[in-house]
């Protein structure tokens, strides 16, 4: 593949350049347009002569992106945490147990992920109402566990089956460890690098939710970053410039992520293709 | 000869008390996944049941009382205009998407499959929307898109054209929201296909060459069945994905004019909300939840089957 000529290799450089090119435009827009001052009306496509900051201090205050910031890490964190700790647990057990019960039980977490979970929304809304979760952080961080726990479990299972000698924890239990103990001493660590991919899709999911944080996080105390900029775009759709400023904000945390740590992002999901 | 025979049997019958009694020995560690049993049973198993339940109602979200009235709901929603307009919706999102997000990717895939110094700053700012929020990203689309101030209308001025309100056409906002989303997913796409077309042998393609085979030929031949469990994957997620879409309408059009870009899961959420309408939303949910099951089904039978055959 790689006996190119020297003119192809140019080619097909330039013709990558200009489909990167492409891929920046939105992006571009969106720096512009959160550059320049509100009643700025000169082309988008031209760079701003002047930077103010004004916007993003502006729409920071304004769309309370501060207690929003805080809102989405806490829900993000809490909810992977559990995921892994629950996930990975459930999976050792059906992994390594295939009694009838077990094989049940797995056959219940599959079938669940093809549920689209929107279609719930109308019972799952007075289930939250009834047991008095409405506008907690707990049930943001429940109803993301409940979401991402059947493909969790499915990730860690086949890992489980695929990669960790039985004879590790064999030994260990002849030491006289307990199952819980051989788990998290022993299995646990070696599950490193598929804790890595549910960690990274679950947090990038979580953390950009909308669909379910609209229905149960409405007050401003409670609300995501998504709910928050939602808000403030309905105040302010003809302010153009302060959504803007107020998108960047919210989208810089996990672009920065990302590009420290791309290499895991698309390993992961990579690596999750060929084997699935 | 009759030992031999009957000696197969024994072994069987030995390993069969032996797994019995295996069986027994082994405790299925129920406890360690009976958390996760009951967030799944009771955020998502019980509501999915539910709902199916309500269908048959006339709730309207909030009262305490409400009366079954059998199949009304369903007939209402089968004599609704609007059921239809979201469906169709619906599938343009979900097959639109899956065409053009596939095509993209291949595409991308299979120019970045070359060793080019650009290569990897490529993939990194096409792979870079699928981690921002689809609600933002749609607010980033809308600023190009826009009728008033958007990029788009600044290049029709500059040529002396009028501007256009493309977010506020259905004849177009629907592709518009293919494109959006087309956009922000192409990248899961690309490194799937990546990953696949780097774990094809380059064998095949030497004994090709030997062979004289067209660049064409060798796509169609060798790249292309090769290739197909990547192919089922990006089809089924993009499908379900396409299907499912929320956040991008939202932040477009917001399903608008009327309901002509709304999808199922827009509409069933104004129903809801705005609508009071919880009963008949319900009713659309258990209709977005067939729709969504039998196609993904069969977008997933249908390319097994053309794996196995290639």
């Amino acid at each position: 593949m790689d006996q190119l000529s020297k003119q192809a290799k140019w080619l097909l450089t330039g013709l990558a350049l200009l489909i990167t090119l492409f891929h920046l435009v939105p992006f571009y827009i969106l720096i512009t347009t959160s550059l320049k001052k509100v009643g700025d009306f000169t082309s988008k496509w031209a760079f701003p002569t002047s930077f103010n900051t004004e916007n993003f201090t502006l729409a920071w205050e304004q769309a309370n992106l501060g207690n929003a910031f805080i809102n989405t890490a806490i829900i993000t964190i809490f909810a992977a945490v559990l995921l892994i700790f629950f996930g990975s647990m459930a999976a050792y057990a059906l992994a390594r147990r295939t009694t009838k019960l077990n094989k049940y039980v797995y056959m219940l977490f599959v079938g669940v992920m093809v549920i689209p979970p929107l279609t719930a929304l109308v019972p799952l809304y007075r289930l939250v109402v009834d047991i008095g979760l409405m506008n907690t952080h707990l049930v943001a961080i429940l109803n993301n566990v409940a979401a991402f726990m059947p493909l969790t479990i499915f990730l860690y299972a086949g890992f489980i089956r695929s990669t960790i000698p039985k004879e590790l924890e064999e030994a260990a239990k002849i030491d006289g460890a307990s199952t819980l103990g051989v788990f998290f001493r022993v299995v646990f660590p070696l599950l490193k690098p598929i804790t890595a991919t549910v960690l990274i899709i679950s947090s990038v999911y979580i953390w950009n939710d909308y669909q379910f944080a609209i229905f149960f996080l409405q007050d401003s105390s409670v609300q995501t970053l998504t709910v928050a900029l939602a808000g403030f775009f309905g105040q302010n759709s003809s302010q153009l410039n302060l959504v803007a400023a107020a998108a960047l904000m919210a989208s810089l945390p996990m672009v920065i992520v990302f590009l420290f740590l791309q290499r895991f992002f698309i390993e992961g999901l990579a690596a999750g293709s060929v084997k699935g | 000869m009759a030992e031999l025979t009957k000696a197969p049997e024994k072994t069987s019958m030995k390993t069969k008390s032996a797994k019995w009694k295996r069986s027994r020995r082994e405790s299925s560690l129920w406890w360690m996944y009976l958390p996760s049993v009951l967030i799944v049973v009771l955020f998502i198993v019980y509501p999915f049941l539910d709902g199916i339940r309500i269908s048959f109602t006339n709730w309207n979200g909030f009262s305490q009382t409400y009366d079954y009235i059998g199949l009304d709901q369903y007939k209402r929603m089968f004599a609704d205009p609007d059921t239809w307009l979201v469906v169709k919706n619906t599938l343009l999102y979900g097959i639109g998407s899956t065409i053009l997000q596939n095509i993209a990717g291949l595409g991308y895939a299979l120019l970045l499959n070359h060793n080019l110094k650009v290569r990897s700053f490529t993939r990194t700012i096409i792979y870079l929307p699928v981690i921002i929020s689809p609600l933002i990203m749609g607010y980033i689309w809308y600023f190009f898109f826009a009728f008033q101030g958007g990029a788009l209308n600044d290049i029709f001025l500059l040529f002396g054209k009028e501007p256009i309100n493309a977010l506020g056409n259905p004849a177009v906002n629907p592709y518009i929201i293919v494109f959006v989303n087309t956009f922000q997913f192409v990248g899961i796409a690309m490194i799937i296909y990546l990953a696949g077309l780097q774990s094809i042998s380059k064998d095949y393609y030497e004994a090709a060459n030997i062979d004289g085979a067209t660049g064409w030929q060798k796509f169609k031949n060798i790249t292309i069945p090769l290739l197909m469990p990547s192919i089922t994957i990006n089809m089924v997620l993009n499908i379900i994905g396409g299907l499912k879409l929320f956040d991008v309408i939202v932040a477009l059009t917001n399903g608008g004019p009327g309901n002509a870009s709304q999808s199922m899961s827009t509409f069933m959420y104004n129903l809801y909300f705005s609508r009071q309408d919880a009963g008949y939303a319900a009713t659309q949910g258990v209709l977005m939840a067939i729709i969504i099951l039998v196609i993904s089904m069969a977008a997933l039978v249908y390319f097994k089957r053309k794996e196995v055959e290639a």
